[in-house]
C-alpha cells in the first residue's frame, strides 16, 4: 500500500506524467460513457444506417465550432417536430372536419443557405387523407405560398425538389430563393424571424397531421457529418474504446508473451534458446505490414483477427533480444544461484525470480507500445484494411480521404480523428517516458 | 603559513561536500582536515558509507551534478585551489599536480583502446606533447609500475587484474604529479596481487618522490604504505595520527575498536566487533557521531567534540580535553 | 583435531571438474580444468577452510558440492548419496540439504522480496504448506541470526538493510532447512572490518549450536584461524596443503602456502618500511597448466628435474598433507 503511494508520489514529480494520466483518464471515462449511452448494437445500427436513419442530418456538414472562427456564421441545422411538442399546433374539430394549424417560427441570421429544406408529415386517418397547405411568412412581410397537397400516412415534402416553387422564385432553388429579397439586384438575404405555417384539414374525427420541419444547415453538431449524413460524434466516441482495447490488448499480449518466451529461452539455454533466437531473427526480417495486408485482403478484416495477427507477429520481435540481454544478467545473479541451491524448480525460478526483476522495464515499454498499436490499427484502416463493421478513428480518416474531404475543404473530417489519435498517442507517450524514468533510476536526472 | 608551505604538500581544512537527494541532504564530507608532506602517504581509513569516496571527489573537485554545498580550504603546494575557476583548475591542478586512481580503475579501462594509448592520453591532453613523446613517457611509466613494455600494444582484456591495476596507476602517474589519490586500489584483488601492488606503490614513492592519499577500508593492508593515518567516521575525520603510533595504540575510541576488529594472522588475539551501525549521513546526530556506539560515552558527548592535539596526534573526542 | 572416529559426512574422491571450451560454438578447444584431482573427507560437525586465490578452482569445487556443477570424473559422496549420479527431483532435494552462504549479500537476496518472503521461499519449495508453520520457522531462524526484534525486519526489503543485516538474512536462509552442511563462499569479504568479525562469530555460534559441518571458502588467511579446524590450500585446481589450522599458520609447509602467508598483512606500521618477498608471475591458465607441480615456475625452492616433471601427491609432513616434493 505504501509502495503504491510512493509510486504516485514519484509520478507526481513529472508534470508530463500528470497530463498524460489526466488525458488517459478522460479517454477511459469517454469510453465508459460511450459504451453505456450508445451500446454496441445501437452504434453499429447507426454507423451502418442509410438515409432512412440519417434523414434528419445534412450531408458533409461542418461542425458547429467552425462558426467560432468565422465572421459570418454558417447556418446551423434545425428541426421542429410537432410530435415532440415543438412549434405550435392547434386543432379545432367541427362539422366532421378537423382543422389543424401548425406554426414554426424560426430565426434566420446566417449569411448562407440551407443545404435542403424538408417537411416530413405523419398523419392518422382511416380512409380519407388529410389535406395541407403550406406558406412561409418572411421578416419583410411577404407571404410565400409553398404548396398544397394531400398527405398520406407518411409523406415527405422536399422543398428543393419542388420545380413549381422554384419557378415562382424566379428560378432560384427554393432552399435559397425563400430567404432572398428578389427585388434587389443581386438578391440579398433577408435576416430575421420567419414563420412556416401549415394549415391542414382532416376529414375524420380522430384524423390528424403532425409535421417535422427540417432545415439542413451547413454546420451540424460538434463533430459534423460525413458523406452519408452520419454524425461523426459516433465514430469519434466509439473510436476511443476500440482504440484503447486494441492498443492495450496488443501491447499486453505482445510484451507479456515476449517476456515469458525470452525468460524461458534464457533460462533453459541450449537448443531452446537457439530455436527462439532463430525464430526471432527470421521473424524480424518478415515484412510486417504486407503480411497484415495479406491477412486483411485474403482472410478477414475483423479487428480481432488483425489483433491476433499483430500479437502473433510481434511476439518474436526485437523485444526478445532486449529482454534476453537483461535476463542473461539476472540469470547469473547470486540470488538465482541461491534459489537453485535451495531447490527451486525451473518454472518457479522463471516466474518468481526472473520475471519480477524485469517488470520495471516492462511497464514503461507496455505503456509506450499502446499508442503505437493504436496507430497501427489506424494505419491499417487508412490503407483500407479496417474493420468493416466497427466505427473507428482510422475509418473516419479513410472515408474522409476516399471521399475527397481534403479537396472539398472538409478538413474537419480528417482533422478530428487525427487530433484524437495524436492526443491519445501523446498521453501514453508522456506517461510512458515518465514511468521509464521512475522505474529506471539510471535515466533519472540527479 | 609561509613556513608551512615548504614541507606541506597538501593542506585540507574544513572540507565540506554535501549532496542533494530526493530524501534530503547527505553530508558525505563534513569538515575534513589533514595535512600531507612531500614523499608521504596518508591513509584515509573508513568503512563503507563513511564518505571516503566522496572525499576523493572533493579533493580532486570531481563533483557530481547534485552538489548541495562544497567548500573549505584545499591548499596544494601552498596554492589555494578553491580560489581557482574550473578551467584554471583543470589546466594547473587536476592530473597535472594531482591525479586519481579511481575505485575499480582496472575495470574502467577503455576496452577498445590499447592500454599504451590510454596511459599516454593524459600527457597529450595536459601537456600537449606529441603522441610519440607521450608513448615514450608511457613506456617509462610501465617500467616503473612493473608492466612489461611490450604490453603497450595490448588491450585491457588481455591483461590480468593485477596488470590492469598497474596500468591504471601508470595512467595517474604519467604526467608526473606530486600527489596521487588512490581510491581502494586493491579491494578486488587477490592477496598476492595486493601485496605486489603495494610493493609497486612503495617503490614509486621512493623513485618518483610522489605522495599518496590512500583511501581504503582495509586496515591491515593500509599499513603497507602509511606514513600517516586519518580515520574517517560518518563524514568526519576523528583522528589524524602518524602510522607508528596509530597502529600501536590509536586514541579515538572508534579507531581503537576498529583496530580491535582486525583479524590477525600472526597474533593470537581474538577480534572484537563494534555493535550497532554508523549513523545515516542524511541527518547525522548532533554532538559526537560515534557516541551511540561508544563504550566510553559520557555526558559531554552530546555536544560537538573539539579537535584535540595530543602530542601531535589530532583527535576529535571529548576524552582528550584536559 | 581430526577425530578418526567421527563419521564422514561428505567424501570427495579424486574429483575433477572440467569445463569444455568451445570454438565457434561447437568445435572442441580444450578444457578448463577448474578442479583437477581433489580428495578429502569432511566429518559431521567439522569446519574446514578452503583457501586460494581467484581462479584456483575453489568456487567450482564448492558448486560441485552444492550440486550445481557435475563432476567430470571422481565422486562426491554425501552421507550415502553419490551426488554426481543424482538427476532431476533427487538432485533438487539434495541441493536443499546444503546451506549456501554467498559472497555478495545484496546480490544474494532478490531485491523485490521482503525478508519474510526470502526466508519462506526455501520452505515453500520444500513442501511446507502451512503458513503458520512457515512463519514459526522464519521467526526462529531470524532469532538464531539475531535479526531482532523480528517484527522490525520481517517486512523490510534488502535495500533497507545494512550489509551485515543482509548477510544475516543470507545465513538465516542457508540454515532454515536445517542442513547438516553449510558452504560459505567468502561470506565476509564484501563487508566492513567491524562487521566481518561479527558475522564470523555468528557463523561460528550457529555451527556450534547446530553441530553444523561448514566449508568456509576464502582468500583471506587471517580469518581462517577464528573459524575452522582444518585448512585446505588450493592452487591451480589442486589442493596443495591440508593441515590443522594452528599448525598451518605457524608453520606452513608448501612454498605456495608460505607465499600466501608472507603476502598477508597484519596492521603494523613497520610494513611500510620493507618490501615483501613474493613469488614472481601469476597463477597459470587452467587450460594448459604447467607439467609436474603446478607451482614450480614460481617456486623459490624448486628441485630441478623433479618438480617440472612429476606431479607431487599428498605427502605426510608432521600433521600436514603436502603436495610438494620437498617432503619426499
Amino acid at each position: 500500500m505504501s509502495s503504491i503511494r510512493k509510486f504516485f508520489k514519484d509520478l507526481s514529480q513529472y508534470p508530463s506524467a500528470i497530463v498524460g494520466l489526466i488525458i488517459i483518464f478522460f479517454l477511459v471515462v469517454v469510453s465508459i460513457y460511450t459504451l453505456i449511452v450508445l451500446p454496441y448494437n445501437e452504434a453499429i445500427t447507426l454507423w451502418r444506417g442509410d438515409e432512412n436513419v440519417w434523414y434528419k442530418t445534412p450531408r458533409t456538414a461542418q461542425p458547429k465550432w467552425v462558426n467560432w472562427f468565422r465572421e459570418d456564421d454558417l447556418l446551423e441545422t434545425f428541426i421542429f417536430n410537432t410530435a415532440n411538442g415543438e412549434g405550435t399546433k392547434t386543432e379545432e374539430f367541427s362539422n366532421g372536419t378537423n382543422k389543424i394549424f401548425i406554426s414554426f417560427p424560426f430565426e434566420y441570421n446566417a449569411s448562407s443557405f440551407p443545404q435542403e429544406i424538408s417537411l416530413y408529415f405523419t398523419s392518422t386517418y382511416e380512409s380519407k387523407e388529410p389535406f395541407v397547405s403550406i406558406k412561409l411568412l418572411t421578416p419583410d412581410g411577404r407571404e410565400i405560398n409553398i404548396g398544397s397537397f394531400a398527405v398520406s400516412k407518411t409523406q415527405t415534402y422536399r422543398f428543393s425538389q419542388d420545380a413549381k416553387l422554384a419557378r415562382r422564385l424566379r428560378g432560384n432553388s427554393p432552399e435559397k430563393g425563400l430567404f432572398l429579397d428578389l427585388t434587389t439586384d443581386p438578391p440579398t438575404i433577408v435576416k430575421g424571424t420567419y414563420e412556416l405555417q401549415i394549415e391542414g384539414v382532416a376529414f375524420e374525427e380522430n384524423s390528424t397531421v403532425d409535421a417535422e420541419f427540417v432545415v439542413y444547415g451547413e454546420v451540424y453538431g460538434w463533430a459534423g457529418t460525413d458523406h452519408r449524413r452520419r454524425d461523426l460524434t459516433i465514430p469519434l466516441l466509439w473510436g476511443a474504446p476500440v482504440a484503447l482495447a486494441f492498443g492495450l490488448l496488443a501491447a499486453l499480449g505482445t510484451t507479456l508473451t515476449t517476456m515469458i518466451i525470452a525468460a524461458v529461452g534464457t533460462w533453459y539455454g541450449g537448443w531452446v534458446d537457439e530455436t527462439i533466437q532463430r525464430i526471432t531473427e527470421v521473424n524480424l526480417v518478415l515484412p510486417f505490414l504486407p503480411i497484415l495486408i495479406m491477412i486483411g485482403t485474403f482472410y478477414s478484416r475483423s479487428i480481432w483477427v488483425i489483433l491476433v495477427a499483430v500479437i502473433a507477429l510481434s511476439i518474436f520481435g526485437a523485444g526478445i533480444k532486449g529482454y534476453r540481454a537483461v535476463f542473461l544478467q539476472i540469470k547469473e545473479s547470486p540470488y538465482v544461484e541461491a534459489a537453485r541451491a535451495y531447490g527451486a524448480g525451473n518454472w518457479r525460478i522463471i516466474m518468481q525470480y526472473l520475471v519480477p526483476r524485469i517488470v520495471p522495464l516492462l511497464i514503461p515499454q507496455l505503456v509506450i507500445l499502446i499508442p503505437s498499436n493504436v496507430f497501427l490499427e489506424a494505419s491499417l484502416t487508412v490503407l483500407g484494411l479496417g474493420d468493416p463493421v466497427l466505427p473507428t478513428w482510422g475509418k473516419v480518416i479513410q472515408e474522409g480521404i476516399t471521399n475527397g474531404a481534403l479537396f472539398q475543404n472538409q478538413f474537419y473530417w480528417v482533422l478530428e480523428p487525427s487530433i484524437v489519435l495524436m492526443i491519445t498517442g501523446l498521453a501514453f507517450a508522456m506517461l510512458g517516458f515518465s514511468l521509464d524514468r521512475i522505474f529506471n533510476p539510471r535515466l533519472r536526472g540527479v | 603559513m609561509a613556513e608551512q608551505q615548504k614541507d606541506i604538500l597538501l593542506h585540507i581544512e574544513d572540507l565540506v561536500l554535501h549532496f542533494k537527494t530526493t530524501k534530503g541532504n547527505v553530508q558525505a564530507v563534513d569538515g575534513v582536515f589533514f595535512d600531507l608532506g612531500y614523499k608521504e602517504a596518508v591513509v584515509i581509513l573508513g568503512e563503507s558509507g563513511c564518505g571516503k569516496s566522496s572525499l576523493a571527489k572533493a579533493i580532486l573537485r570531481l563533483l557530481p551534478r547534485n552538489v548541495d554545498k562544497y567548500g573549505g580550504k584545499v591548499f596544494l603546494e601552498g596554492t589555494d585551489t578553491m580560489a581557482m575557476d574550473e578551467e584554471q583548475y583543470r589546466q594547473n591542478v587536476r592530473w597535472v599536480r594531482m591525479s586519481l586512481v579511481p575505485q575499480a580503475a582496472m575495470n574502467s579501462l577503455n576496452p577498445v583502446l590499447k592500454v599504451g594509448d590510454q596511459v599516454a592520453e593524459p600527457m597529450i591532453v595536459h601537456h600537449g606533447v606529441k603522441k610519440e613523446e607521450a608513448l615514450v613517457q608511457a613506456a617509462k611509466m610501465f617500467q616503473h609500475v612493473g608492466v612489461p613494455v611490450d604490453f603497450l600494444d595490448r588491450y585491457a582484456f588481455e591483461l590480468s587484474g593485477g596488470m590492469r591495476q598497474r596500468v591504471a596507476i601508470a595512467m595517474a602517474l604519467v604526467t608526473a604529479p606530486a600527489l596521487v589519490v588512490l581510491d581502494e586500489p586493491t579491494s578486488a584483488l587477490d592477496v598476492l596481487t595486493q601485496a605486489n601492488i603495494f610493493n609497486v606503490l612503495k617503490r614509486l614513492k621512493k623513485e618518483l618522490e610522489v605522495s599518496f592519499v590512500l583511501i581504503t577500508h582495509d586496515i591491515a593492508t593500509s599499513s603497507e604504505l602509511a606514513d600517516r593515518v586519518a580515520v574517517m567516521y560518518a563524514g568526519q575525520i576523528v583522528e589524524v595520527s602518524d602510522a607508528h603510533r596509530f597502529f600501536n595504540e590509536p586514541l579515538h575510541p572508534y579507531s581503537r575498536m576498529l583496530m580491535a576488529s582486525v583479524p590477525r594472522l600472526r597474533a593470537n588475539q581474538e577480534p572484537e566487533f563494534i555493535t550497532g551501525q554508523p549513523p545515516s549521513l542524511l541527518n547525522p546526530p548532533k554532538g559526537c557521531r560515534f557516541a551511540d556506539r561508544c563504550p566510553k560515552r559520557f555526558a559531554k558527548c552530546s555536544e560537538e567534540p573539539p579537535v584535540v592535539n595530543v602530542d601531535g596526534i589530532q583527535v576529535k573526542c571529548w576524552l582528550y580535553t584536559s | 583435531m581430526t577425530d578418526k572416529q567421527r563419521d564422514v559426512l561428505l567424501s570427495i574422491q579424486d574429483l575433477h571438474v572440467w569445463f569444455e571450451l568451445k570454438r565457434f560454438g561447437f568445435g572442441h578447444a580444450g578444457y578448463v580444468k577448474a578442479v583437477d584431482g581433489v580428495t578429502f573427507d569432511l566429518h559431521y560437525g567439522e569446519t574446514i577452510a578452503i583457501v586460494g586465490e581467484s581462479g584456483c578452482g575453489k568456487t567450482s569445487l564448492m558448486k560441485t558440492i552444492l550440486g550445481l556443477n557435475k563432476p567430470t570424473k571422481g565422486k562426491v559422496i554425501f552421507e550415502d548419496l553419490d551426488v554426481g549420479a543424482l538427476r532431476g527431483e533427487a538432485l533438487r532435494q539434495y541441493r536443499a540439504h546444503i546451506g549456501y552462504v554467498q559472497q555478495d549479500p545484496f546480490g544474494a537476496l532478490a531485491p523485490f522480496m521482503n525478508v519474510q518472503r526470502i526466508l519462506e521461499e526455501p520452505l515453500i519449495i520444500n513442501g511446507i504448506k502451512d503458513p503458520a508453520e512457515r512463519e514459526r520457522r522464519v521467526r526462529k531462524v531470524m532469532e538464531d541470526v539475531k535479526l531482532t526484534p523480528v517484527d522490525d525486519f520481517l517486512h523490510k526489503f534488502p535495500h533497507m538493510l545494512s550489509g551485515g543485516q543482509q548477510q544475516r538474512v543470507v545465513i538465516a536462509r542457508a540454515i532454515i532447512l536445517e542442513p547438516k552442511l553449510v558452504v560459505a563462499d567468502e561470506p565476509v569479504s564484501m563487508l566492513d572490518a567491524s562487521v566481518r568479525v561479527e558475522i564470523l562469530k555468528l557463523l561460528r555460534g550457529l555451527q556450534e549450536k547446530y553441530k553444523l559441518a561448514v566449508i568456509y571458502i576464502t582468500h583471506d588467511l587471517s580469518t581462517v584461524r577464528y573459524f575452522s579446524e582444518r585448512v585446505f590450500v588450493m592452487y591451480a585446481g589442486n589442493v596443495v596443503e591440508k593441515a590443522p589450522v594452528n599448525s598451518i599458520v605457524h608453520a606452513p609447509k608448501h612454498p605456495y602456502t608460505a607465499a600466501l602467508m608472507d603476502a598477508t598483512s597484519d596492521p603494523d606500521a613497520n610494513n611500510a618500511l620493507q618490501f615483501r618477498e613474493l613469488p614472481p608471475g601469476e597463477p597459470p591458465s587452467l587450460v594448459n597448466p604447467p607439467s609436474g607441480c603446478r607451482f614450480h615456475p614460481r617456486c623459490p625452492k624448486r628441485i630441478e628435474n623433479l618438480c617440472e616433471v612429476e606431479e607431487p601427491h599428498d605427502l605426510q609432513a608432521d600433521d600436514h598433507l603436502v603436495a610438494c616434493w620437498l617432503y619426499k
